[in-house]
């Protein structure tokens, strides 16, 4: 039986995000509860395909966040059991043509200046890192720090490895939060009753945005949905995380239209993963078949091979997102004791460990580990309030 | 080629708007059948898409006219209605497209479906297909549910439907000496058939009582065909010394490279076997189900509302005009609860007469299917009187070793599955999937969905599985590739 005993910090939500904040807050010493309103990865970790990309991002606050994150989980790969499937595959951006590759090679360079490793590299050798690729491609930029891990597994494995200082309370919704009588947080209203302790970190994922209302505060986390088409398993035909040059733009998007781009990833038990759609549809759980007509069309243009591939499902989950790309990161000045870790969009199993530490910094009083200013939780206006009708 | 003049050579699906026809129905089995020759006698467009390339579905299923049987209906009873039914659909302006696995439907923003086919899934030359329709009727049937035990897995061991489709359909046997195994009406009309067709069956091992369909007299004295038919199976098994265990399961199979014997386990209210109870039964092959789950996946992709039933599955919820929660599509036969072909019949009479109705601007299909009505309520309410005898116990996974294979398909044991609900934070079958991808492969846990809802559910009372499985059937990117598309969204932020 989980005990209801007071501890130092409460994370709400067991997607890969809140498992990385209690194993980064375990290791500081802290007792840890995390309460989860389902079980582990049972939200968007669930849903994700597990990338730990540098390639996709801009320099800025989130490249910084994300070149962090790969030496962590380097290190995390080495502690955690064999089943997280931690692969440094790497990723390889291709462009079908020369002005394509102009863009590339310029966001190469730009990304380099922040650290980035990106190797170019031209049409013709494309074939000897992946020997599936269509013909005819201009070329490429490969980027040996993309890695990949298995979402649900990092995040049950994260738990796991805190040790006794983490206490699970899975089908326990937060209901409301505690706090008291100036206002500083002092727990959280479950339905199964109160937990106790001075912290609360808001790791809701999609459903952050819901956590920050309960607190009383403005945090606009929104899903943007995206589709996985699984094939059946294959030997390895896809060997990197291969994607299309247009994959950028629409990460760094703010469009709510559909957009997709292709991406293929091959998969330690075999079958072949294929992305990537966007569109802010609410959560809105109906097939579209639109989006698998597009990703199949994209993924067969990059492998033909592909083609006579059957796909056996598709899964949608809902990414959370920050009208400005970033995740909210830190303390909240306006709810003291309150700490956000969400809205990290596509990137929240890559951004996890670094998301965690810089939280178990937060709680312990320490120096983060980089300037968290830009992921300030209360940088967005909350909207101006209508007088009700 | 056989039967209908409609099936060889059918029409190819339509392709534009202008051919919309009024009702598509996806299933030719009994309620599918039904469906679409009552709708086209009452003046209605109908194409009927099935994956077979014969109507009758999974109950009147029939060898191939090649293996020149002689007389098809000795393995049926009821033949005459199915007959009956065929005879209409030739006769009618029905389009039965044969060969269609139908993969998924999708309502348009102008109020029709679109049904989404592959063709020649089969064979090479795979094809998409598509049928746009303004109402649609899903007969999808069931298919068989299993439980694992300990050697599950050997040569020898199949379904018990399984083995009745191989009987009817190229008059095989699985063995000459066959043990009947599992829960449900299905396993006394499996053992008579195969007992007629010339195997030995030492014994029929039902896990539940049937002192339980005592508990509802009402609903046994109002079906008096039901217990008809259960007295035609219970005199052939007589027949043929067919003995029949009640409150017994296979709890292990024994057997090297394939069944040689099974030990039979006497089990308590709960279906936990009683120690000590085992006993030996030599046999050469294992024919095994645990009743049906209603296939509902095309309804649940487009957020159909399900009802749970008495056995633990789920089945789709519907008006008393077999409408679907979602406007414009309805269902019939075992997709809204496992009842037999009867039932399937008359629900799809009255689907195909409240389709016409509404498609027509006309009231009056609650009147005219009244008695249609009252005779389907009667069904189904026997139906759940048998599903509640047949439920799995919460005890049965007592009988799994923890190295017992719960997932074939993926090779997850049953210890695999405990430690990520006891040690992982596995809450459902979903967590349970990701976690030890259980139902992640080839049959997306039609086979193991049941064991692994049941092994995840901490008070051993499973949630009925409620994911979406988005496709029916596995279709080729190439296919996918194909389908017609919306025009490119262009990207405001792209260079």
């Amino acid at each position: 039986m989980p005990t209801r005993k007071p501890s130092d910090v409460i994370v709400v939500g067991a997607g890969v995000v809140g498992a990385a904040c209690a194993y980064y807050a375990a290791l500081a010493g802290l007792s840890v509860t995390v309460v989860d309103r389902g079980p582990v990865a049972g939200g968007t970790t669930g849903a994700g395909e597990g990338n730990l990309l540098v390639s996709d991002k801009e320099p800025g606050p989130e490249l910084e966040l994300a070149l962090l994150a790969t030496t962590l989980w380097r290190e995390l790969a080495d502690l955690l059991p064999p089943q997280v499937e931690y692969e440094a595959k790497g990723g390889l951006v291709v462009a079908s043509g020369e002005s394509g590759m102009r863009a590339l090679r310029e966001f190469a360079a730009r990304q380099e200046k922040a650290g980035v490793t990106a190797q170019e590299v031209p049409g013709d050798r494309l074939h000897d890192l992946e020997p599936h690729l269509a013909p005819g491609l201009a070329g490429g930029f490969l980027y040996p720090q993309d890695a990949q891990v298995m979402p649900a597994h990092a995040a049950a494995r994260l738990l796991r490895a805190g040790g006794d200082r983490i206490r699970l309370h899975l089908g326990e919704e937060v209901t409301a939060l505690l706090t008291g009588p100036g206002g500083e947080i002092r727990g959280v209203r479950t339905t199964a009753g109160d937990l106790h302790a001075p912290h609360v970190v808001n790791a809701a994922g999609t459903w952050g945005g819901t956590l920050a209302e309960l607190a009383g505060v403005h945090l606009p986390v929104l899903p943007r949905r995206g589709f996985v088409l699984v094939t059946e398993p294959l030997p390895r035909v896809v060997r990197h995380k291969v994607y299309a040059a247009d994959y950028v733009a629409d990460v760094a998007s703010g469009s709510a239209a559909l957009q997709t781009s292709a991406v293929v990833e091959g998969t330690p038990a075999g079958p072949v993963l294929i992305g990537a759609s966007r569109e802010r549809v609410g959560f809105d759980r109906t097939l579209s078949t639109e989006v698998l007509r597009r990703l199949a069309a994209g993924a067969t243009a990059l492998f033909p091979v592909l083609g006579t591939v059957r796909a056996i499902r598709t899964y949608l989950g809902f990414r959370p997102y920050l009208p400005d790309h970033l995740p909210a990161i830190g303390p909240d000045p306006r709810a003291p004791g309150l700490l956000h870790a969400c809205g990290h969009e596509g990137a929240g199993i890559g951004l996890a460990p670094v998301t965690g530490l810089v939280v178990a910094a937060c709680l312990t009083g320490a120096e983060p580990p980089l300037d968290i200013h830009p992921f300030r939780p209360d940088r967005f206006p909350a909207p101006e309030s209508t007088p009700a009708p | 080629m056989t039967t209908s003049p409609s099936e060889p050579g059918a029409p190819r699906a339509r392709n534009t708007r202008d051919d919309t026809y009024d009702l598509a129905v996806v299933g030719a089995g009994s309620a599918g059948l039904a469906g679409a020759v009552t709708a086209a006698g009452l003046g209605l467009s109908v194409a009927l898409l099935d994956a077979s390339a014969h109507t009758g579905g999974q109950f009147y299923r029939h060898p191939a006219p090649a293996l020149g049987a002689v007389r098809p209906e000795a393995l049926h009873h009821d033949w005459s209605a199915f007959s009956d039914l065929r005879r209409r659909l030739a006769e009618s302006s029905v389009t039965h497209l044969s060969g269609h696995h139908v993969w998924s439907t999708v309502p348009e923003a102008d109020g029709t479906w679109t049904v989404h086919a592959v063709t020649g899934a089969d064979g090479a030359a795979e094809r998409p297909a598509r049928v746009r329709a303004r109402a649609l009727l899903l007969a999808t049937g069931a298919y068989e549910r299993q439980l694992p035990f300990p050697g599950w897995t050997l040569p020898g061991v199949v379904g018990a439907g399984g083995a009745q489709a191989m009987l009817k359909s190229g008059l095989v046997l699985p063995g000459r000496r066959i043990v009947v195994a599992g829960s449900g009406p299905l396993l006394l009309a499996v053992a008579s058939s195969l007992a007629a067709a010339g195997a030995r069956v030492p014994a029929v091992v039902e896990a539940a009582g049937y002192l339980r369909y005592a508990r509802s007299p009402r609903a046994l004295v109002t079906n008096p065909r039901k217990a008809a038919e259960a007295l035609v199976h219970g005199a052939a098994l007589l027949r043929h010394r067919v003995r029949v265990l009640p409150g017994r399961a296979v709890t292990e199979v024994h057997g090297t490279d394939r069944v040689e014997a099974v030990t039979v386990s006497r089990l308590d209210g709960d279906w936990r076997p009683l120690p000590g109870t085992g006993r030996r039964i030599a046999c050469d092959a294992l024919a095994v189900g645990h009743g049906l789950v209603p296939q509902i996946e095309l309804a649940t992709a487009v957020g159909c509302a399900t009802r749970p039933l008495p056995d633990g599955t789920l089945g789709l919820a519907l008006d008393d005009l077999q409408e679907t929660s979602v406007a414009g599509l309805w269902a019939a036969g075992e997709t809204g609860g496992v009842g037999g072909a009867e039932l399937a019949r008359t629900e799809g009479e009255v689907a195909g007469i409240a389709i016409a109705a509404r498609l027509r601007g006309r009231q009056g299909a609650t009147g005219r299917t009244a008695g249609l009505r009252r005779r389907r309520d009667r069904m189904r309410a026997f139906a759940d009187v048998m599903a509640t005898a047949h439920a799995p116990g919460p005890g049965w996974t007592a009988w799994l070793d923890d190295d017992t294979d719960v997932c074939r398909c993926e090779e997850v044991p049953a210890g695999r599955v405990r430690e990520a609900v006891a040690d992982l934070g596995a809450r459902d079958a979903r967590t349970v999937k990701l976690l030890t991808r259980a139902g992640m492969g080839w049959c997306q846990g039609r086979m193991c969905g049941t064991a692994v809802a049941c092994l995840a559910a901490r008070d051993g009372v499973a949630e009925p599985p409620s994911e979406r499985r988005p496709f029916a059937v596995p279709v080729s990117l190439a296919a996918l590739a194909a389908l017609e598309g919306t025009a490119d969204t262009p990207h405001p932020e792209a260079p």
